[in-house]
């Protein structure tokens, strides 16, 4: 016995000092960094600058464009994953591949190939001209970054959904219908019900990158549009204020874990008003 | 017999180009306790749910009421199913679960409530409205999916083995639940087991299906006592199925030895199949003039002993409440009219073929 767990012990030790490392260790220094100032006294200055109104904007704004990716990446992954899981074993995992196929990409690739697209004298809007339409300014606008986070984060969607609805049992959809249910309803009253805790993992894996990200906004907002995320790290790269930008990340992290909390009880609520 | 109600008539269902129905037809009658028997695989769920609308038939039609439903949808059909894996729905509670076809319908909350209490009486889990399916015991499952389909007041009930997934005790106190249940609504019910033990207990009719063919159909005693060829004598029940010659009219020889039966109309020295019931071999010692065996085996059942006797190198099962160790030297003996007599089929094929009922 002592020596199974001594055994354990020793295996769990290379995963316990990877995550000292690389977790617990970098997490201190930003609470070390958030709650300092440049002399090394503690000070609160860092966190209340999230008050600042181009904080403030850049949050709000992360806020607004994270939820609008995360409702267009639902309405999109969900019939996506119908038709996917209406689909029999069967090339299933070939469409699977297609979808994941791209996460294995760079994002910063990825989000750059959108640029060439996007630019004035892109590929988009070549392809208008040659139709003799008008020429689109989507780049450097909201709508551009909405749309890169779209397509960046559309797999993390489809992915949880697609899981539950498989596992739907056939014979329950059955059911509904010999109990006189016509599609719509048994999709109203069965599947929707029964697919709400893929729909919440999915908009939290959405949502949480999304709010987060500086890449995409930097290479399809410009430099005009400022996201909470572009805000950290150009404290970090440029300013070289590693206080205040530890600071904003702590109050972006509580954001993060409050919205989660708040996903959870929303998530049991659904569960309690279904039955 | 009833009404005629439902009408299978010549459907044929192939899935991936291998025919799981072949040309099958089948009358079920108002108020019948009609059961489809055969072993996994013959095609019986492919017939129920034909008639609950959730497979088309390639040929042939289901006629229900004199209407035909063949291709109507499943919701529309004045029939309710309970599956094998009672797919109840895990996100509502038992109350919700029966309610469910009601509020489809928009009955009234006040009617839906009476419906509730009273299925769940019926079934007897009268209190279980506020629990949810996953705190339920495969027994109660089963018994809410019941309930559930029995508030809409379908006039045909189609149950797919139903019993399958419990043990072996609460499985015959079901079965005794689901005759009083039968009796109490004054429905039709279409029933589906591989278990041959079941489908004798509760039926008044018994469709015996082999690879998608009807074998017979019959009252139970008749399927039992009378089986019309070597399939159905197998699949009902342990039998002895031997080869024999019909020597003439009333007299079968079996290995060499002569034995006097009721059969008639075989012809003279005609190959057949013969089928005697482990119960109705009677074995006895020191006798010279009968088929001659030597006990090879036996184990005790509690209401008799189970042994078996081998003569001229087939084994015959026996059931006797007199025991005969092993080693005894006995002789081989049946009441005429405990010998069944059947044509041989003319080819593997034949043995399929439908037998009209
Ligand atoms: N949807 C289907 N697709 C392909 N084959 C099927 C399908 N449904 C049933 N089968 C096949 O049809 C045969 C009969 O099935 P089934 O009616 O379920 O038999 P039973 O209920 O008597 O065990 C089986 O060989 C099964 O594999
Ligand atoms: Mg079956």
């Amino acid at each position: 016995m002592v020596k199974t767990k001594r055994m354990r012990g020793l295996f769990t030790l290379p995963y316990i000092s990877w995550s000292l490392i690389f977790i617990v260790v970098p997490l201190l220094m930003i609470f070390w960094y958030g709650f300092t100032d440049k002399s090394g006294t503690f000070t609160m200055d860092n966190i209340t600058a999230m008050a600042d109104p181009v904080h403030a904007k850049a949050l709000w704004l992360s806020v607004l464009l994270s939820l609008a990716s995360s409702v267009i990446c639902l309405l999109l992954a969900y019939p996506l994953s119908m038709i996917l899981a209406a689909r029999g074993e069967k090339g299933r995992s070939v469409i699977v591949m297609l979808f994941i196929l791209p996460m294995w990409m760079n994002t910063l690739l990825r989000t750059m190939a959108w640029q060439t697209i996007l630019e004035k004298t892109g590929i988009l809007n070549t392809i208008l001209q040659a139709l003799h339409l008008q020429p689109l300014q989507i780049i450097n606008t909201p709508y551009a970054i909405i749309l890169g986070m779209v397509y960046n984060f559309l797999p993390f969607m489809i992915l949880p959904i697609y899981n539950v609805l498989v596992k739907i049992d056939p014979s329950v959809i059955n059911a509904a219908r010999d109990l006189g249910a016509n599609a719509f309803q048994t999709f109203l009253r069965i599947i929707l019900p029964l697919s709400v805790p893929g729909i919440m993992s999915g908009i939290t894996m959405v949502f949480i990158p999304a709010l987060t990200t500086f890449v995409i906004s930097q290479l399809l907002g410009g430099s005009k549009i400022l996201l909470i995320g572009n805000v950290i790290e150009q404290e970090f790269t440029q300013a070289y204020d590693w206080h205040l930008g530890s600071g904003l990340s702590i109050i972006l992290m509580i954001f993060i874990i409050l919205n989660m909390i708040m996903e959870e009880i929303f998530d049991k609520n659904g569960e309690d008003l279904a039955i | 017999m009833t009404k005629e109600l439902i009408h299978l008539q010549n459907i044929s269902k192939s899935f991936d180009g291998q025919l799981i129905l072949d040309d099958l037809d089948l009358t079920i009658h108002e108020n019948e306790f009609v059961t489809l028997l055969g072993p996994s695989g013959c095609g019986k769920t492919t017939t129920l749910r034909i008639i609950g609308g959730f497979e088309t038939p390639d040929k042939g039609k289901v006629i229900f009421d004199g209407q035909d439903i063949t291709h109507l949808a499943p919701n529309k059909r004045n029939l309710n199913t309970v599956f094998q894996k009672y797919a109840l729905f895990t996100h509502m509670s038992i109350a919700e679960n029966i309610a469910f076809g009601l509020r489809i319908r928009k009955k009234p909350q006040s009617y839906i409530n009476d419906k509730i209490k009273y299925a769940l009486k019926l079934v007897g889990l009268s209190g279980f409205e506020d629990r949810t399916p996953d705190s339920l015991s495969g027994g109660q499952q089963q018994r809410i999916a019941i309930a559930r389909a029995i508030v809409n007041e379908p006039r045909v009930l189609l149950l797919d083995e139903p019993l399958g997934a419990l043990d072996l005790k609460l499985r015959q106190d079901m079965q005794y639940e689901l005759i009083r249940l039968k009796n109490e609504l004054g429905i039709t019910f279409i029933y589906v087991t591989h278990d041959q033990e079941e489908a004798l207990t509760m039926s008044d009719t018994v469709v015996v299906m082999n690879q998608g063919y009807i074998q017979q159909i019959g009252s139970p005693e008749k399927i039992y006592n009378e089986p019309e060829n070597a399939f159905v004598a197998d699949f009902i029940g342990d039998s002895n199925i031997v080869d024999g010659i019909m020597l003439e009219d009333r007299l079968v020889e079996i290995f060499g030895v002569k034995f006097p039966c009721v059969d008639t109309g075989f012809g003279r020295n005609k190959p057949v199949d013969v089928v005697i019931r482990p119960e109705d071999v009677i074995l006895t010692e020191n006798s010279s003039d009968e088929l001659q065996g030597e006990v090879t085996h036996i184990i005790f059942k509690g209401v008799h002993y189970e042994m078996e006797v081998t003569a001229r190198g087939y084994e015959w099962l026996v059931q006797s409440t007199k025991m005969y160790p092993v080693g005894t030297k006995v002789g081989i003996s049946v009441d005429p009219f405990n010998i069944q007599i059947m044509n041989k089929p003319a080819s593997e094929d034949e043995e399929a073929a439908p037998i009209d009922g």
